[in-house]
């Protein structure tokens, strides 16, 4: 028997049909949508009179354009308000679970469905948004798609798509104290660039990130789409099905052992074959920041920026105001976002309380922190997390988001710099002329306590 | 869809790299609930300064240049899933986007609404920049059926790939709802017997 990938695994058991020489016919599981990229969809379905054919196999839930404060109050944004009444009028029209803004369940799309089990290893799932890869930590084969793809899948829960290639990247060895999954997955992409996962789907491999928890893992995965991968994988493993056992929509009894029992069977198998692979020293990985606009252009914490004769690159430092050959350290900065599907989640705000703990934030610091879901947000205050941000001076939002992609009324102001734990330093992606400097959560917690950025390796030795 | 043929047309060069969705239409766009008059805001924030006047030294500001190609710098259409950003792009006139790289979910909403992704070598795009830039008048012939783009009264020329179904479907202006919907039986007897 030939060797499979766990990407084969998952997908050859998704093919429902294959044209010649073409596209493959692969059976979506679920189905992940919200209020920006499905109103189109739902649109094209009725205009040709095409009903959704498989309803319970999708769930919907608001999160761009949600504001994260008083989320009782009517949304004043008439364009927002709409769109989001659109999304509720579409799914009770066709059936579709709606988690709206202010239920328990309310959240970011790739937070809410890990934590409510919809997620599981093994499945095939989509969504209209590209950091669908974040689904991947559990062995899912999970990517994002274009509205009209989720037209496709509305009418046949399924789409054609040509199966890409296949890529590894393996880290082994320890991770040093104050490198987080964040720093993995910016170390990664600084290395291989924006576009050396294209056309590739990617598998993460070693203990670096065996080691790490599901929360770790989703913050990886969710990156993939920044080298360009259109998803990215992790085996399922014990800490896997652990993660997944009791939550609301995972089987349940007998079911659940069945499902680990097939589980156990889906990752790669040893000595199967891989388009592409490159391997990385754990050891090599320090804290990591960006200092242009795309992800790919990142450093350690301690380097300075490097010096590029390329035009782009120029016109990506004249835009972030940085010269070429400078470090970042002492530069200071006014805004701090903790937040969106890359570092939203519980671990996430306990790692930034464990800093900010006894400390205060710093004056000229705007910070927002914005938990990744409702369930989060209450998680938080139950951790007793929300007094020691309180008492630093922080503010606490609701879900959502939020300054992630300045689409609510979360947006850093033109010229600013903002540390942030998001995804992209695009330019204007904050806002418009904002300037974007990805980190992890700890760097983020760093950078508001003292209201600059600081050299976080000096704090933890 | 639109069918796609052929097209001969100038262009208009946009000498980036890494132009990422965000930039070819801003997140605080996409709020409609239609695919209709993105084109207006198209790679807004270079189009225009934040008080709402126009940034002359932008290459669509440039009056030169005009035409339904656009030919941009390696790895176009990297970031956001947003199909809005293919929607403004052809709202705003464009029929083919040559570079010598594109993003896989990008170059996919493309081919669903009848934008052709024409994927050239670095050293063809290099040369075919240089040259819409010192000649604005230069006209590109882009043949589908025969995978092929040239460059009118010149050398230059150079076949490109394309994937067979899609490019049946952009000839004859299918799209994939078509034919999923006409498989149903296959997909309704796959759900009976799935093996996970």
């Amino acid at each position: 028997m030939s060797k499979k990938t766990l990407f084969d695994k998952v997908w050859d058991s998704h093919v429902v049909n294959s044209i010649e020489n073409g596209p493959s016919v692969l059976y979506i599981d679920k189905h992940l949508i919200h209020e920006v990229t499905s109103p189109q969809a739902f649109n094209e379905l009725e205009d040709r009179g095409i009903p959704v054919f498989r309803p319970n196999q999708i769930v919907a839930t608001a999160d761009h354009n949600t504001p994260t404060l008083n989320q009782d109050q009517p949304i004043k944004d008439k364009l927002s308000r709409q769109q989001l009444e659109q999304l509720s009028i579409n799914c009770k029209k066709n059936d579709i679970t709606l988690y709206e803004l202010g239920h328990k369940y309310n959240g970011i799309v790739h937070v809410m469905a890990p934590e409510l089990g919809v997620t599981q290893p093994g499945m095939t799932m989509v969504c209209g948004d590209s950091h669908t890869s974040t689904h991947g930590a559990f062995g899912a084969i999970a990517f994002g798609i274009g509205t009209s793809q989720v037209a496709q899948v509305f009418a046949s829960q399924c789409l054609l798509l040509t199966k890409p290639k296949s890529l590894r990247v393996t880290v082994n060895g320890k991770l040093k104290n104050g490198v987080l999954p964040k720093d993995v997955i910016l170390y990664i992409i600084s290395k291989l660039g924006t576009n050396s996962g294209t056309g590739y789907f990617c598998e993460y491999a070693g203990n670096a990130f065996e080691e790490m928890s599901m929360e770790g893992r989703m913050t990886v995965c969710n990156m993939s789409i920044e080298m360009g991968a259109r998803g990215g994988m992790i085996a399922p493993d014990e800490t896997t099905f652990e993660y997944v056992k009791g939550r609301e929509f995972a089987p349940q009894g007998e079911e659940f052992d069945k499902k680990v029992a097939y589980w156990k069977t889906l990752p790669t198998d040893k000595g199967a074959q891989f388009d592409k692979e490159y391997s990385f020293d754990a050891a090599d990985i320090e804290p990591m920041i960006t200092y242009g606009t795309n992800p790919g252009m990142g450093i350690k914490i301690t380097e300075t920026i490097p010096v590029d004769e390329n035009p782009s690159f120029k016109k990506s430092l004249a835009y972030m105001n940085f010269e070429a050959g400078e470090s970042l350290i002492n530069k200071p900065i006014n805004f701090v976002f903790i937040g969106s599907c890359t570092n939203s989640r519980i671990e996430d705000f306990r790692v930034a309380a464990n800093f900010i703990k006894g400390k205060q934030k710093a004056n000229n610091v705007t910070a927002w922190l914005v938990p990744g879901s409702k369930q989060v947000e209450a998680q938080i205050i139950e951790e007793g997390l929300k007094d020691i941000f309180d008492n630093a001076g922080f503010e606490l939002r609701q879900p959502g988001c939020s300054a992630c992609l300045a689409m609510n009324d979360d947006k850093i102001p033109q010229g600013e710099y903002c540390v942030s734990t998001s995804n992209r330093n695009f330019e204007g992606r904050q806002g418009q002329g904002s300037r974007t400097i990805l980190a992890s959560p700890l760097v983020a917690a760093a950078t508001a306590v003292e209201g600059k950025i600081i050299d976080i390796t000096k704090h933890l030795n | 869809m639109e069918k796609f043929t052929t097209l001969q047309s100038r262009a208009i060069p946009l000498n980036i790299e890494n132009v990422d969705t965000d930039q070819i239409i801003p997140a605080r766009f996409l709020k409609a609930t239609d695919r209709k008059g993105f084109g207006d805001n198209v790679f807004r924030d270079w189009r225009y300064h934040k008080d709402g006047s126009e940034n002359s030294d932008f290459v669509l500001n440039n009056s030169k240049y005009s035409g339904r190609v656009l030919v941009a710098g390696d790895n176009f259409g990297c970031g956001s899933s947003r199909e809005h950003a293919a929607w403004a792009i052809t709202d705003f006139g464009f029929k083919v986007v040559v570079s010598s790289f594109f993003a896989d979910i990008f170059k996919g909403n493309a081919l669903n609404n009848g934008l052709l992704p024409v994927q050239v070598s670095a050293d063809f795009l290099s040369k075919l920049i240089k040259k819409v830039e010192n000649n604005p008048e230069t006209e590109i012939e882009v043949n589908l059926e025969n995978q092929t783009i040239s460059v009118k009264g010149s050398e230059l020329s150079e076949d490109f790939e394309i994937d067979a179904y899609k490019k049946t479907c952009m000839i004859n202006g299918y799209d994939d709802i078509d034919y999923l919907v006409n498989n149903k039986e296959l997909i309704e007897a796959f759900e009976t017997q799935k093996t996970y």
